[in-house]
């Protein structure tokens, strides 16, 4: 599905300022209707989050997995209940800026926000809709001993530069879509490539499965059973892996896809009002302790509150109008059915 | 009934469940208060509910579903015992039950 996407490349140091209604921070369900919401109360969104793509954990976590609880949709994937959010959402026009973190919210002298991205992007907003979920993901790190040590050079967690891993030694460890994937699109430029993973079973898409056994049962690449137990050092420089058991690979990179991990991150100092891992909001407005910060989905509490996909989408709701009143105090405040409203972006039907 | 949890300090916990109880042992675990992400809410795909089994009583475990067994990809440092909390629903058999909290992703 397309989407309006910016994704942000400038200068390092250059900062530039979006000036927009409402910044959302994070692209999951939650983050998406509120997009719907805000729109239909005629708010400008911009949306940004850690991850390359919309969609948050439904993405990540469980793209092909069945929902069976959102209202009026027996069954549907995470991947389409994304797909469809993102449709609702279009006549909106909702600006998407991916792979930014937020680190910094200010409130200026005019009660609106600043807040600061980790690559400097700035966005100046008179409201901010914390929907961050369980937080940033990051992969989760190799668990064996010297990862630390050879982190962004001899060990990745990313391919962002293939052409540096040509002709090299390379080790894939894994054995999701990430990790088969990575192994399929690496070994043709690979010396030799080795897929390592705990067991004789890969939990990827079959064509892929199948595609990763061909090479293996050919001896195009090579598979261990087991996991890695310690990166071996020459000098500094990573010369290989020790697997539980002693084996030693020979290599020059380890490639490690151990899925995501979420962490709160920045946002826990921020100042906001917490409760353990979340941010406390009253049930009328999903206001925070921040004026004009706004907390939604998995990311805040109250008492009662269910982290069910649907309580997020209620909570967008009774956020988004307090936001108008906000931000258009002078404006009579109706309230429409999404029938009426919709009308003049849709038209009639 | 009585469920025993060792926590990262070796701490141990009784989790003492009312006959009856419909729940799993990860929801068991999180009322508790005890350190468990549980961070997909028991949709078996995110493996920080990740356990060690130390004790079982006859019954007491289902079979480990094709599922739970590629969520335990993810887990931190998975072995024989590994089960998943969430995936371990709570019956009379759970009786005695005794599993350790595997360490977190770092």
């Amino acid at each position: 599905m397309s989407h309006t996407e910016s994704q942000t490349s400038r200068p390092p140091g250059e900062v530039s300022e979006i000036e927009t209604d409402v910044l959302i921070v994070g692209a999951g369900p939650c983050g998406l209707f509120a997009t719907f919401e805000l729109g239909m109360l005629g708010m400008r969104c911009d949306v940004v989050d850690v991850l390359d793509r919309p969609g948050g954990q439904c993405a990540e976590l469980y793209p092909e997995k069945p929902i069976y609880d959102i209202p009026a949709l027996p069954d549907c994937s995470g991947e389409q209940l994304i797909d469809n959010l993102l449709l609702q959402a279009r006549p909106f026009e909702p600006r998407f800026h991916f792979g930014l973190m937020v680190e910094a919210l200010n409130r200026m002298d005019d009660g609106r926000w600043r807040v600061r991205t980790n690559d400097g992007q700035c966005f100046i907003a008179g409201a901010v809709v914390i929907a961050a979920g369980s937080g940033c993901f990051s992969p989760r790190k190799l668990p064996a001993a010297g990862a630390e040590m050879h982190e962004g050079e001899g060990l990745l967690y990313a391919v962002r530069e293939r052409e540096r891993l040509r002709g090299k030694h390379l080790v894939v460890v894994g054995g999701g879509d990430s990790a088969l994937d990575w192994a399929l699109n690496l070994h043709d430029i690979a010396e030799r490539l080795t897929l390592v993973h705990r067991r004789d079973r890969f939990r990827a898409a079959p064509d892929t499965v199948n595609k990763v056994r061909a090479l293996i049962d050919t001896g195009a690449m090579d598979f261990r059973a087991g996991a890695v137990a310690e990166l071996v050092d020459d000098s500094g420089q990573l010369s290989g892996v020790r697997l539980q058991g002693g084996d030693q690979v020979v290599c020059d990179h380890v490639l490690a896809f151990f899925g995501l991990s979420a962490r709160l991150g920045p946002l826990t100092s921020f100042g906001l009002d917490m409760h353990g891992d979340h941010i406390r909001v009253d049930t009328e407005r999903f206001a925070t302790s921040l004026d004009g910060v706004y907390a939604i989905g998995d990311v805040c509490w109250y008492p009662g509150k269910l982290r069910l996909i649907l309580s997020g989408f209620h909570e967008a709701a009774l956020m988004a109008h307090d936001v108008k009143r906000r931000l258009h105090p002078d404006i009579r405040h109706v309230f429409e059915h999404s029938t009426t409203a919709m009308k003049e972006h849709l038209g009639p039907r | 009934m009585q469920i025993t949890v060792i926590d990262r300090q070796n701490q141990s916990h009784e989790l003492v469940v009312e006959p009856g109880t419909r729940s799993n042992l990860m929801m068991m675990m999180v009322d508790a208060g005890l350190p468990v992400r549980a961070e997909c809410g028991g949709s078996c795909v995110c493996a920080t509910c990740h356990v060690y089994v130390r004790q079982a009583p006859a019954g007491a475990l289902s079979e480990l579903g094709e599922d739970e067994e590629d969520a335990l990809d993810l887990a931190f440092e998975p072995g024989p015992d590994s089960r998943l909390a969430c995936q371990i629903p709570i019956t009379d058999a759970c009786d005695g039950l005794k599993v350790e909290l595997a360490p977190e992703w770092p």
